[in-house]
């Protein structure tokens, strides 16, 4: 085994990069939500640093890159580069990496930003390994410091009791994944106009060791979509019998959401462990997280107390999860379930009644 | 063909018992109790299993202070053949960036001592939680890094081939790749096992050596430590704690019917854009005024 230490020298430094960019993360032509949201973020760092808002989209010519680039440019972004090569049919780190760290040698980013997805994260920490530069993980607020001008990434810490700021001060790019859902997705602009370059990808697909044999979309896996879900519906030991799981899972259903659980339900073999939120599960940071039975320790808030919008139903009026409850409902879960899952169901607009106004109750 | 294995680790403060002083916002960590970083030992499962299948050799690997030898003896208690602990100031205030480069150069002196087939990694720890080293050192050891492994399908000792099947994101693949290469297991895709009373007993008496800078060639070193990390906290401050008021919504002796309208109701004053979205409607143009509780 070799080692690859290119050395302080082979950094970039901070005179010599200008601009902000964004990579589009997509999978078989799908690009992840996220994407917007960063070129939203960018777009304002951008216009402090009065530079150019640079979107990367990388992939296969069958990823249909060109509508993923207009896109890019209509939620903010004033030029598109566009890295295609069918070695980045599939998302492999080495491919990926030596793409997008090729292109910000020869362009020279001040500041790069992705995706805290699995990707992104996986991506980022190979680029910035082969770029010699800092990056910071995860971060749910970006700013540029008024008098050094770098990028200031501020991101949780200590199981999210504590939030840091974290800086890259003399090397470039500086790079920041972004947790999705926690800054806003920009309103597209169809009229924006911006330019789209395609960059040349120097990759041979025999210098790429691994080989992807087979890509699922949908994995069977339990709970799997967890993680980047917008809502969340968890049972913990309130729910009092296993059979219950099923009132919690009906309202994640209609909601559009995905069923969690706490350890006491994995523990008792109620629910797998790819359900499990917390500590020793998934960490969750969604726009609504409906907690029901659950008292709310800390291995369990730890996953969770960062969602958007807490509502949490506990017979207990006691139980720590309503000091962190944005609503918080002293009642039995299993008789309130049902009846949330109804009042959603029946707070749907009725195309027939349409130009009537709203109901929700 | 015996397999060589490396298993980094990390030792962490068990964070489900951390809390933070109510005046200075600080981290209380007395009393602490340190852990193996819990995503670490689905990597060492995974190691384990590997060496029962082809034989050979789990190697654990950590970096930190001389107490994360303490974190290294679990590792034996759970099966590990031998540990190492990596430990020197010169390291201290490593980022990410150095601390894979690190890792890197005591993975480098492992293979030299004995060929090193697999590196495994968890996917993150939970103090950090920044998933960056296993893709760094794999950069640094010039490997392709497979990471969120759920299963390794297959490997080959003769040919070198190992397929693993991998989750990234809303996808999951299936990798063919070669021998030596790094591997991340995602989380919850095994119980580390019980030691043997052999392997408990042997991890209490086992020499766990050290290696210094200059045992891996980093003695006096710019790349490592806080020189050799681009990245600097500026500044650690709490959250602000009055972000989120909790409401108590009062349905006392309400039927659920009701109580569920009542948090409908809150909703569609509060958070009348995520209501639009639960239901599937667009935001009401009258803004967010009390829609009452006719069910």
């Amino acid at each position: 085994m070799l080692i690859r230490n290119r050395g302080p020298a082979r950094h970039c430094a901070a005179a010599q990069a200008s601009g902000v960019w964004v990579l589009v993360e997509q999978q078989h032509g799908e690009p992840h939500d996220v994407s917007w949201e960063l070129l939203g973020e960018g777009r304002r760092l951008a216009d402090t640093l009065a530079t150019p808002l640079t979107a990367v989209v990388a992939g296969a010519a069958e990823h249909g890159l060109e509508a993923a680039a207009g896109r890019a440019v209509a939620y903010g972004a004033d030029l598109v580069r566009i890295l295609e090569d069918g070695v980045l049919r599939h998302y492999r780190t080495a491919a990926y990496a030596s793409a997008l760290a090729g292109a910000a040698r020869a362009h020279r980013p001040a500041v790069l930003l992705l995706g805290a997805t699995p990707l992104g994260r996986d991506l980022a920490g190979a680029v910035a390994t082969d770029l010699e530069t800092g990056l910071t993980a995860d971060c749910t607020q970006l700013a540029i410091d008024p008098e050094s001008g770098c990028l200031a990434s501020t991101r949780p810490t200590f199981g999210g009791s504590l939030l840091c700021t974290i800086e890259t001060r003399a090397r470039r790019p500086q790079m920041a994944t972004v947790r999705p859902g926690v800054m806003p997705r920009p309103e597209p602009d169809a009229s924006r106009q911006g330019s789209v370059i395609r960059e040349r990808v120097d990759l041979a697909e025999h210098a790429i060791v691994s080989k992807v044999l087979a890509h699922l979309p949908e994995p069977r896996e339990d709970g799997a979509r967890l993680v980047d879900a917008r809502i969340v519906v968890s049972g913990g030991r309130g729910l009092g019998r296993r059979e219950n799981l099923a009132l919690v899972r009906g309202l994640a259903q209609v909601l559009g959401g995905e069923m969690g659980v706490s350890r006491p339900l994995v523990q008792a073999g109620w629910a797998a462990h790819g359900r499990q939120i917390g500590q020793t599960g998934h960490t969750v940071r969604p726009s609504l997280y409906i907690a029901a039975g659950i008292s709310g320790a800390v291995q369990h808030r730890v996953g969770m107390e960062n969602a958007e919008i807490i509502v949490a139903i506990n017979t207990d009026p006691d139980a720590p999860i309503f000091d962190i409850a944005t609503y918080g409902i002293v009642a039995d879960a299993t008789s309130l379930l049902p009846a949330l899952s109804d009042a959603f169901s029946r707070a749907r607009p009725d195309p027939a009644r349409a130009g009537e106004g709203r109901r929700y109750g | 063909m015996a397999m060589h294995s490396v298993v980094c680790i990390k030792q962490v403060p068990d964070s489900s018992q951390i809390s933070i002083h109510p005046e200075t916002n600080t981290i209380m960590r007395q009393g602490v109790p340190s852990i193996v970083n819990p995503y670490d030992l689905h990597a060492l499962e995974a190691a384990l299993t590997l060496r029962d299948r082809h034989a050979g050799q789990v190697t654990v690997l950590t970096m930190g202070p001389r107490s994360a030898t303490a974190a290294l003896r679990r590792c034996l208690a759970h099966g590990a053949d031998q540990a190492r602990l990596i430990t020197d100031r010169a390291f201290a205030g490593s980022d990410t960036l150095a601390t894979a480069l690190v890792l890197a150069h005591a993975v480098a002196m492992l293979h030299r001592e004995q060929p090193v087939d697999v590196v495994f990694c968890g996917r993150q720890t939970i103090d950090g939680d920044t998933g960056q080293v296993g893709p760094g050192l794999a950069g640094r050891l010039g490997l392709d890094p497979l990471s969120y492994v759920v299963e390794i399908d297959s490997l080959d000792p003769a040919s070198r081939r190992i397929v693993v099947r991998r989750r990234l994101g809303s996808a999951s693949q299936t990798i063919e790749s070669r021998l030596p290469c790094l591997i991340s297991m995602l989380e919850g895709t095994n119980q580390v096992r019980f030691g043997s009373l052999d392997d408990v007993l042997r991890a209490e008496r086992a020499e766990v050596p050290r290696w210094s800078a200059a045992d891996i060639g980093l003695d006096g070193s710019e790349v490592v430590g806080l020189k050799g990390s681009p990245t600097r906290v500026r500044r650690v401050f709490a959250p602000d704690p009055v972000e989120r008021p909790t409401q108590r919504l009062e349905t006392a002796e309400r039927e659920p019917a009701d109580a569920a309208a009542i948090l409908l109701d809150a909703l569609a004053r509060g958070h009348p854009e995520l209501l639009a979205e639960l239901v599937g409607a667009e935001v009401a143009r009258t803004g967010a005024g009390r829609t009452g509780l006719s069910c």
